[in-house]
């Protein structure tokens, strides 16, 4: 019988967390194994494990594999989570990798220096309301499914919950805006939020005690960065 | 009969240029509509051909499509460029983001202050060298094939090429140390549609010059 996928990344989202979401959503169990120093980094370099000597890793299927990006799509794939035909990749690949990238977004905030927080945080308030939400909402709105691709759970919509919830976090009525020059609530965009949380594995994460790691706090970020640099 | 794709960017490699690659290898031919100023741009935003605002856009199979990795993945397993199963798909993956980690630092390098550019032309070639040739290499050696996924051309090889041409430019020995990277490009570049895209005329993009750099920083307001 297959081993559970191990993870290896410091005890924190980063890079990894989307991978955790995709496998709680998967309904497929994993086992962690966090970076603590540098050391240990070193140490999984020195062993070969790491491709391109960095992290995340996950062993897989008898793989160590590296590159977010890859093993999303490994996951996805193996576990139905990426539509059944082309086409439906590409919209589900566009939609995944908007997303990606607010999250990136998102995720850099951490690190800027305290006199570009604030501007920094405007620009993800900006990007979230104005460039990424609209199409969301649009698209569920215009085929009134409740999944964003084939009428049918997908990745996608395992990224999109992921990243309205990171944009929360930043600005807590994120999705109760009213922009300025739309008169526009986002009201399909919360019921998705509520209905994609109910989904009994993502249920299952959002509870206290899963595996789902918490926003990066400021006194940590010293640590992470020793492990790195 | 379904139209030749139609990619919209501007006249430089930036994030097309591997999609140039890939459709070129796949034999595929195809359309360039360029954006040359500011209000090509805002105009495609207006029209809400633009799903996030941003280009590269490709029109391909009545899809307009965006992200440079939808795109690429689109393109790869309709042309039979991305393995045979989930496993071959995984390295393919594996090795692709690789070299756009390594493009994606060479592509970065007009934008970055002047006074950071020599450090950041040794930390390219220092990676080039340590962190993702060697990988290449030791995957060609290991399996002693030609391709670098099972045993067939696949866009990992096509991305590889295209990065190995990319590094040379910045320094033209850097393949040195790496025998069978020298081999794998001499194979690769021989392949029809690839010789073909290597020689003058083709629709593959010169590196970027300084008036090509302020053009773009103007147009996407950098």
């Amino acid at each position: 019988m297959a081993a559970k996928p191990k993870l290896h990344y410091p005890n924190g989202r980063g890079r990894m967390e989307s991978i955790r979401w995709l496998l709680a959503a998967a309904g497929v169990e994993f086992d962690e194994c966090f970076l603590e120093t540098k050391d240990h980094l070193t140490k999984l370099k020195k062993d070969g494990f790491l491709l391109f000597q960095q992290v995340p890793m996950v062993e897989i299927d008898g793989m160590k594999m590296v590159q977010t990006r890859a093993i999303l799509n490994y996951i996805a794939a193996k576990y139905n989570l990426y539509g059944k035909d082309l086409k439906e990749r590409a919209l589900i690949d566009m939609y995944v990798e908007g997303l990606l990238d607010l999250n990136e977004l998102i995720m850099h905030h951490c690190i800027q220096p305290a006199d570009k927080k604030e501007q920094h945080l405007a620009t993800i308030e900006d990007k979230a309301t104005n460039r990424y939400f609209p199409v969301f909402e649009k698209v569920l709105k215009d085929h009134g499914q409740d999944f964003l691709v084939g009428n049918q759970f997908s990745r996608a919509d395992v990224q999109l919950l992921e990243t309205i919830l990171m944009a929360e976090e930043c600005k807590p009525d994120i999705l109760a805006q009213f922009p300025l020059l739309q008169v526009t609530e986002w009201t399909v965009l919360m019921s998705f939020k509520a209905r994609i949380s109910n989904i009994p594995t993502i249920k299952k994460f959002l509870q206290p005690g899963s595996q789902r790691k918490p926003p990066l706090k400021e006194e940590d970020l010293p640590k992470i960065m020793k492990i790195f640099h | 009969m379904a139209g030749k794709p139609k990619l919209h960017y501007t006249k430089g490699r930036g994030k097309m240029e591997s999609i140039r690659w890939l459709l070129a290898a796949a034999g595929v031919e195809f359309e360039e509509e360029f954006i040359e100023k500011k209000e090509d741009l805002e105009k495609l935003r207006n029209d809400g051909s633009l799903m996030f605002q941003q280009v590269p856009m490709v029109e391909i199979d009545g899809m307009k499509m965006v992200q440079s990795r939808a795109i690429l993945n689109y393109i790869a397993a309709k042309y039979n460029l991305y393995g045979k199963d989930l496993k071959e798909r995984a390295w393919i993956d594996m090795y692709v983001e690789g070299t756009t980690d390594l493009m994606g630092m060479i592509m970065h390098l007009p934008f970055q202050p002047a006074d950071t550019k020599e450090k950041n032309l040794a930390l390219i070639i220092e990676r080039a060298t340590t962190r993702y040739f060697p990988v290449y290499e030791k995957a060609l050696k290991d399996h002693g094939h030609d391709y670098l996924v099972g045993n067939k051309l696949s866009w990992a090889d096509i991305h590889l090429l295209e990065a190995i041409l990319m590094v040379e430019e910045c320094k033209p020995d850097v393949l040195s140390a790496f025998p069978l990277l020298q081999a794998f490009k001499g194979r690769t570049s021989n392949i029809p549609t690839i010789k073909k895209f290597l020689q003058p005329g083709s629709q593959r993009k010169p590196p970027p010059d300084e008036k090509s750099v302020a053009n773009v920083k103007k147009i996407f307001n950098m």
